[in-house]
C-alpha cells in the first residue's frame, strides 16, 4: 500500500473550476511525473479552501498546512521545483490570512503537543474526503488488509495505550479479553457521554473529527470479532449527534463500513444512541442500560463487560478519545506512541483548562508533563498576579492537589497516589482566594444531584456529607464533624456500587488531608479564611476611610447600612445579607471583609 | 370535538408516530419517550400507557424510564422551556447572579412554572460550552456569556 510524505488539496468549488482548477490538476500531475515525486506525493480534488472569488484557483499543501492562492497552471513548474524538491515555501503565492480565532482551541500552546486534537479545526468535519486527505482511514486499510486482529491487539498493547475515559485500564488488555470470550455476538460501543462539568475534550473531538472515532471502532471491532457497534453520545451535544450521523452514512457510502469493508470479508455497521441527561450513564454499566432502554442504573462488576455486556454479549467500551488515538498508533506504530509519555503512561492526554489560569480552553499534553507546566506554561499562569492554591483534577470524583504537588508528574499512578485521579479531562485551577470547603461542598452538590439511588451507600451517604459541609459553610459546623467526615469518605468510597458512588468522596478526602486548617477555622473559629462563605464572614467599614459619601446606604438592597452624610457609615452585620454590593460601588476603598 | 378529546387525540397521533419511527423497536424506548415529549411538551400518563401497550411492555418500566432521565418530563412545562447550566465553570464567571435575574424576572423559582403556562424555568447539567459561560438554552436555541442585564432582552423575544 502506498503511503505519501505530502497531499496537495486542490479547490475543486465551481468558482475555482471555472477559473481553471483542472489546469492547475493536470500541470501538478505532469511536474510531479517529471520530478520524479509521483509516489511521494498525492494529488486531490477537495471543496472551498479560501473564497474562491478573490483567491481561487488555490489549494492546500499538508502536512505542511501551507495554503497558496491566486495560482495559474504556468506557476506549477516553478511551486513544484521550490516547494517539494528544495523544500522552500513560496511566499508569493503564500495567503497569510487564515487566522481563525477559536476560543476553545487556539493555537498550540508551548509544551503542547497534538495528536487527537491534531485535524480539530484543520479539516471539514462534514466531509470525509477532508479526512482521507489527512491519511484517514488509511490505518483501517492497513488493519484488514494486513494485520490479523491477534497483529492489531498486540500493537495497542505494545503502544501503551490506557483507557482514556480516566481508569486508565490497558485498551489492548480490554480489546485481548473481549476478543478471548466466547461469543457469536459480540460488540463494541463509544462512551460519549462526557457528563463531568467543565470538560468537553470529546465534544470537541466529535464535532470536528467524528471519523477518528468511527476509524478507531472500526478497528477495535476487528480486533475484538464484532460486527456491530454503538456510540452512546449525551443529548446535551446535539451537534456532535449530528456530525457523527454524517461521518457514519458518508464512511458507509466509501465502502468503510458495512458489509466487506474495502473489500475484505469483515463486516461492521454503527449507530449512534441518545442519552436523555442522566450524569451517572457515563459509567459503563449505566451506558449499556441506558443503549437497552433502560432506567441508567449500573450494575454490579464482575460480570465486566468483556464477559458478559451490552444484551449480555462479550462487548468492548471505551472513551471517544481512547478510539481517537487507535489510527495514529496503527498508522504511526507502536514504537512511536509508546516514546511519548512516561513509563507506565503513554502518549498523550486532552484537558479543558479552566478556573484561574490565563489561558482555559482545551489543550492536549504529553503525559509526565508537570501540573507545574500545565499551569503556568501552558495555561500562562494565574489570572490578575494572584498566587496558586489548588488544581482540581479528574472531574467531580477527582482531587483537589495543592501547591506542594505543583511539580508533580501528571501519569495516572501519581495522581492516584496523591489522592486524585486521571478522569477524562477536567482541570480546574482555584487561586488563593477560593474556599477549599466551599468547593468540597460545591462537589458533593453535583455528586448527590447526580447519584442515581440505586445503592445506599452513594444514595444516602453523599446526603449525609453534603448536609455536614452545608453545616460547616453554614457556621454551624461541630467538632465532631470532621471525624465523621472522614468515616463517611471511607464507607462511601468502600462500598458503593460504580464508579460514581466511590470516586465521590475524593474531592472532600483530598481537600479534608491538605486543606484540614480551612475546616478546622471554620468549624472551631467560625472563620472563613478565604472569606467565601456567607455566613462566616461580615462587611465592615473603615472608618478613617469612609468619607461619608452615602453611595453604599444608597446602594444597599436591604437597607443595612445606616450613617449621616459626610460622617462615618456603619453595616448593620444582622441585616446585611453579604451580597457584597456596597464593596463595588465604594469609591474609596473604605469597605473589607472580616 | 372537544377540547379534551382534541387533545386525547393529538395525544395518540404523537406517540402512534415516534413509535413508528422507531419500528417500535423496545431497545428505542429512550428515543420514543425524548420525541414523544418534544411533540408534546411533556410525558402525560395516557401517553406513558399508550407507549406500554404499543410496545408490548409492562407499564412500570416505562414509567421508570420516564422519571429517571432529566430531559423527560411527567409534569406540564410551559410553551418555552428555560434550560439554565448550573455547573461549576458557568458558576464561577457569573451564572448565580443570572439565575437569580432569570428567577426575578420570571418571578418563579427553578422547576417551576410561571402561572400563564408561558414559561418554565429548569436547571441543567453541564453542557460542554464552558468556553463562553454562562450558558441557557431557550428551547432549542442556546445563549452564551449572558448577563443579568441581557435577560429581559432575550425573554423578550419570545411570545
Amino acid at each position: 500500500m502506498a503511503f505519501y510524505r505530502s497531499h496537495i488539496l486542490v479547490s475543486v468549488d465551481p468558482q475555482c473550476l471555472a477559473k481553471g482548477a483542472h489546469d492547475i490538476i493536470d500541470s501538478l500531475h505532469d511536474e510531479l511525473v517529471y520530478q520524479g515525486l509521483i509516489d511521494e506525493i498525492q494529488v486531490l480534488e477537495t471543496s472551498r479552501l479560501g473564497d474562491p472569488a478573490s483567491e481561487g484557483p488555490d489549494l492546500m499543501v499538508y502536512p505542511e498546512g501551507v495554503h497558496y492562492i491566486n495560482l495559474n497552471a504556468d506557476d506549477i513548474p516553478f511551486l513544484v521545483e521550490e516547494h517539494f524538491l528544495k523544500g522552500r515555501v513560496v511566499e508569493k503565492f503564500q495567503s497569510t490570512k487564515r487566522a481563525v480565532v477559536d476560543e476553545e482551541l487556539g493555537a498550540p500552546k508551548p509544551k503542547e503537543m497534538r495528536v487527537v486534537l491534531s485535524n480539530c479545526g484543520k479539516i471539514d468535519p462534514f466531509n470525509i474526503e477532508d479526512y482521507i486527505a489527512e491519511d484517514g482511514y488509511m490505518a483501517l486499510a492497513k488493519v484488514v488488509s494486513e494485520m490479523t486482529p491477534e497483529g492489531v491487539i498486540d500493537e495497542v498493547l505494545q503502544s501503551g495505550l490506557r483507557g482514556r475515559g480516566g481508569a486508565g485500564f490497558p485498551t489492548g488488555k480490554k480489546w485481548q479479553f473481549a476478543r478471548q470470550n466466547p461469543g457469536e455476538v459480540k460488540y463494541v460501543i463509544c462512551n460519549a457521554d462526557e457528563g463531568d462539568p467543565g470538560a468537553f475534550m470529546n465534544r470537541r473531538v466529535l464535532e470536528s473529527d467524528p471519523h477518528a472515532v468511527v476509524e478507531g471502532m472500526t478497528i477495535a471491532a476487528y480486533a475484538i470479532g464484532a460486527t456491530q457497534g454503538y456510540i452512546y453520545c449525551r443529548a446535551e451535544y446535539p451537534l456532535a449527534v449530528k456530525t457523527l450521523n454524517v461521518a457514519i452514512q458518508q464512511a458507509r457510502e466509501f465502502g468503510f463500513l458495512g458489509k466487506n469493508i474495502l473489500g475484505s470479508d469483515f463486516s461492521f455497521d454503527l449507530e449512534v444512541r441518545m442519552g436523555a441527561g442522566a450524569f451517572v450513564c457515563g459509567e459503563e454499566t449505566a451506558l449499556m442500560n441506558s443503549i437497552e432502554g433502560r432506567r441508567g442504573e449500573p450494575r454490579p462488576r464482575p460480570p465486566f463487560p468483556a464477559v458478559r455486556g451490552l444484551w449480555g454479549k462479550p462487548s468492548n467500551i471505551n472513551n471517544v478519545e481512547t478510539y481517537a488515538n487507535v489510527p495514529r498508533i496503527v498508522l504511526r506504530g507502536a514504537e512511536w506512541y509508546s516514546s511519548l509519555g512516561t513509563e507506565t503512561s503513554k502518549g498523550t492526554k486532552t484537558f479543558a483548562l479552566a478556573g484561574d489560569v490565563v489561558n482555559t480552553g482545551l489543550i492536549e499534553v504529553p503525559l509526565g508533563i508537570t501540573i507545574r507546566e500545565v499551569v503556568y506554561d501552558v495555561g500562562g499562569g494565574i489570572k490578575d498576579g494572584k498566587g496558586f492554591k489548588a488544581v482540581q483534577i479528574g472531574g467531580p470524583a477527582g482531587g483537589c492537589l495543592p501547591t506542594q504537588y505543583l511539580d508533580y508528574p501528571i501519569d495516572y499512578e501519581s495522581l492516584r497516589s496523591a489522592g486524585a485521579m486521571m478522569g477524562s479531562g477536567g482541570l480546574v485551577v482555584m487561586d488563593d482566594e477560593t474556599c477549599m470547603v466551599d468547593i468540597a461542598r460545591f462537589f458533593m452538590d453535583f455528586i448527590q444531584d447526580e447519584s442515581c439511588g440505586k445503592c445506599v451507600p452513594c444514595r444516602v451517604g453523599t446526603r449525609r456529607m453534603l448536609d455536614i459541609l452545608e453545616r460547616i459553610c453554614d457556621g454551624k459546623g461541630q467538632e465532631s464533624d470532621i471525624d465523621t467526615l472522614e468515616e463517611l469518605c471511607r464507607e462511601v468510597g468502600s462500598t458503593s456500587l460504580c464508579g460514581l458512588g466511590q470516586g465521590a468522596p475524593n474531592p472532600v478526602a483530598t481537600t479534608l488531608k491538605y486543606f484540614r486548617d480551612e475546616y478546622e477555622a471554620h468549624i472551631k473559629e467560625k472563620r472563613c479564611p478565604a472569606k467565601v462563605c456567607k455566613a462566616l464572614i461580615e462587611y465592615v467599614i473603615k472608618p478613617d476611610a469612609c468619607t461619608g459619601c452615602t453611595v453604599c446606604a444608597r446602594n444597599c438592597p436591604v437597607n443595612a447600612i445606616t450613617g449621616e452624610r459626610r460622617s462615618v457609615h456603619h453595616i448593620d452585620s444582622d441585616i446585611c445579607i453579604r451580597c457584597g454590593i456596597c464593596m463595588q460601588v465604594c469609591n474609596f476603598n473604605a469597605i473589607e471583609i472580616h | 370535538m372537544t377540547m379534551e378529546a382534541d387533545r386525547h387525540s393529538r395525544l395518540l397521533d404523537a406517540v402512534q408516530t415516534a413509535v413508528e419511527q422507531f419500528d417500535s423497536n423496545p431497545d428505542e424506548l429512550i428515543p420514543i419517550l425524548n420525541q414523544v415529549n418534544r411533540s408534546f411538551g411533556y410525558l402525560p400518563p395516557e401517553a406513558l400507557e399508550e407507549v406500554s401497550k404499543r410496545l408490548k411492555m409492562p407499564q412500570s418500566r416505562v414509567h421508570s424510564v420516564a422519571t429517571f432521565y432529566q430531559m423527560l418530563s411527567t409534569k406540564p412545562l410551559g410553551r418555552h422551556v428555560i434550560q439554565f447550566c448550573e455547573s461549576a465553570p458557568c458558576h464561577v464567571v457569573g451564572g448565580r447572579e443570572v439565575w437569580q435575574a432569570l428567577q426575578d424576572e420570571l418571578k418563579i423559582s427553578g422547576g417551576e412554572t410561571t402561572p400563564d403556562g408561558k414559561w418554565s424555568l429548569i436547571t441543567v447539567s453541564c453542557l460542554g460550552v464552558c468556553g463562553v459561560g454562562p450558558v441557557l438554552i431557550i428551547d432549542n436555541e442556546i445563549f452564551g456569556n449572558v448577563t443579568p442585564q441581557q435577560i429581559p432582552d432575550i425573554l423578550a423575544r419570545y411570545n
